[in-house]
């Protein structure tokens, strides 16, 4: 059998035993969405961290820097200081004054059921986007890393999605939380085995290493080339690069603040001060991955090279093949587990705040006005959605197939994160005059230029493209703080006001916060 | 009883509270986001100076890229110490309210 598959399913084995331990403390509402809000510090950095670093990050990252060098090194920077927004920002108040979603601190001196609903949209558009992008990721890994063990693309999005299903339904955030936890150990753990291996080779001399990256020989057109994969410009180049990274760089920092699944992580701890420590435990753990794929895309350029790595399944593979030439077969084995190990623990996070704000905002408190009609319905429409959610995004992966361009999604994701959802989180801490029109048209306005923005840029158009960049944050990000403060300015409504004073308060000194379960 | 929120908000140590966070949240956002975007505009705009090389073949573009990472966890410690006294703050500020 297949070593790869031994060590993956060793993981599942892991994660479902958790899962069982998971289902038999969950009791109630606050333990379903919010892992009975006991997770401690560095237990959420981890988390965090494991909920965050996708395979796109992974796999993609170190690919990026090993076929462009540089110009993917500066391209992994962005993820770690967007951090410093959730951190200076959003972090604290949020879990201060909100209780299992985004939309919990919007609707606080907000009208609940417009705003709730048009968040409940973005939080779905951004986690099911950002879900497919990952499944389709899954299906397509597979027939590269298990290449031999019979299991196709169909098999393993199906497999993933029941998984992330099992997981969300019957273990819930405290089950989530653990599987990212477990994962984030296998990542870095796997990549600093591989750093380490990488410097090893060159007999753990910089100097040797940064010669080494300074002429790295690849065919080109036909001819053998000789570049610098220290000196930017391979990958962005005139007219548009510049912009182009410094629009993704904007959809990162404003973005990563307002993804709701990275957002709903700050209610499992007890309290805001535990938020801010699992803020900067997990900015530890990501910095100090980001700065190992440069050793493991810089490795994968000088040891295995890029013609070896384009004939061998493409440039996702770099991080795998790199691990085959450093430590064998079985070391190629744990790298492919652990991608698979990121992409279940991420689509589980997906599908969690997917769920909480289907069932919490828009089934509780849009459809019913607040109110659950029987015990635990909440919770059990949660389980049911994730149930849908799941079988759906299978579905689509499955539709789309191995060959789809996915990577937009993710992209899109980000965008409609930092377009929509930060401007009214934002505006809604520090904007007294801010209302309900506001939050709607900052919500709607920021969606919809987001989607209209990718739609006609290159990612889906390619040479045809009207809008010239691939990432729409520099356009949608002030489309969406313009559409809120227009759409409150045009209102006349002023009880939003009110309330200031209590959301001030309840944000900055955590007074009547939500608390941590008794046990 | 719910809290008198408008009370609490009008403590002294409570705007005291808020000033102390915007005093250090507005200059640290400005800072962050300025250096960070430092480096694609620098590195876009100006590649020809960016590719300076310092170190053996290690360039101004590279290191300037690795100080972001060392940047970010900086300004994170600093915000974590500072934080110390937001906390002492609030907690004055609704030891107040408790008092009356």
């Amino acid at each position: 059998m297949n070593a790869a598959l031994v060590i993956f399913l060793a993981f599942v084995a892991l994660t479902l035993a958790i899962t069982a331990w998971a289902a038999r403390r969950s009791q109630g509402a606050a333990s379903y969405f919010a892992a009975g809000r006991r997770i401690t510090g560095w237990q959420n950095g981890l988390a965090v961290a494991g909920d965050y670093m996708s395979a796109a990050s992974f796999l993609g990252i170190a690919g990026l820097i090993a076929f462009n060098g540089y110009d993917g090194f500066m391209y992994s920077v962005g993820w770690l200081v967007a951090y410093l927004t959730v951190l200076l920002v959003v972090a604290e108040p949020l879990r201060n004054a909100g209780k299992y979603t985004m939309a919990d601190l919007l609707a606080y001196r907000l009208k609940a059921r417009p705003v709730r609903a048009m968040a409940s949209l973005s939080t779905l558009t951004v986690s099911t986007f950002y879900m497919i992008a990952q499944m389709v990721g899954a299906g397509a890994l597979v027939s590269l890393l298990l290449k031999g063990s019979g299991i196709g693309f169909s098999t393993a999005v199906i497999g993933v999605g029941l998984l992330m299903i099992v997981y969300v339904v019957f273990g819930g955030m405290l089950a989530t939380t653990w599987v990212q936890i477990v994962k984030a150990v296998l990542l870095m753990g796997g990549t600093l085995l591989l750093s380490v291996l990488v410097l090893a080779h060159f007999g753990f001399s910089f100097a040797a290493f940064f010669d080494a990256v300074a002429n790295v020989k690849y065919t080109l057109n036909g001819e053998t080339v000789t570049r610098d994969f220290l000196a930017p410009g391979l990958r962005y180049k005139p007219p548009y690069g510049a912009l182009d990274l410094i629009s993704l760089g904007m959809a990162l920092i404003f973005g990563t603040a307002g993804l709701p699944h990275i957002l709903i992580r700050f209610y499992t701890v007890p309290d805001a001060r535990t938020a801010r420590i699992s803020v900067v435990w997990a900015m530890a753990i990501i910095g100090a991955f980001y700065v190992m794929t440069t050793f493991l895309g810089f490795g994968a350029a000088t040891i295995v090279g890029r013609d070896f790595i384009a004939q061998n399944g493409g440039i996702n593979m770099s991080a795998p093949l790199l691990a085959n030439a450093l430590g064998g077969e079985i070391f190629f084995a744990f790298i492919s587990a652990v991608a698979f190990a990121t992409i279940l623990a991420v689509v589980a996070g997906l599908t969690i705040s997917a769920s909480a704000s289907f069932s919490h905002d828009f089934w509780t408190n849009v459809v019913h006005n607040g109110r659950e009609r029987s015990p635990n319905e909440e919770v059990n429409v949660a389980r049911i959605t994730a149930f849908v959610v799941g079988l759906v995004s299978i579905a689509l992966a499955i539709l789309l197939g191995p060959g789809a361009n996915v990577a937009f999604l993710v992209g899109l994701a980000f965008a409609v994160a930092a377009s929509a959802n930060l401007p009214a989180i934002v505006l809604s801490l520090f904007w007294k005059r801010f209302n309900t029109s506001g939050a709607v048209c900052g919500l709607g306005g920021g969606l919809a230029s987001s989607i209209i923005l990718i739609l006609l840029g290159p990612s889906v158009r390619g040479a045809a493209a009207v809008f010239p960049l691939e990432n729409p944050g520099i356009v949608s990000i002030p489309v969406g703080f313009a559409a809120a403060w227009l759409g409150t300015m045009l209102s006349s409504d002023r009880a939003s006001e009110d309330k200031f004073a209590e959301l001030q308060v309840r944000a900055n000194t955590g007074l009547g916060a939500e608390k941590p379960s008794a046990h | 009883m719910s809290p008198d929120w408008d009370a609490i908000a009008a403590r002294p140590r409570f705007k005291e509270l808020l000033r102390a966070k915007r005093r250090f949240v507005a200059p640290a956002s400005v800072f962050f986001i300025a250096y960070y975007f430092a480096l694609p505009v620098l590195v876009g705009y100006f590649p020809a100076t960016m590719s300076r090389r310092v170190w053996g073949p290690v360039n101004i573009a590279y290191l300037f890229a690795l100080s972001q990472f060392l940047m970010a966890w900086v300004v994170a410690w600093i915000y974590v110490r500072a934080a110390r006294r937001f906390d002492e703050l609030a907690e004055q500020a609704l030891r107040d309210e408790a008092g009356r």
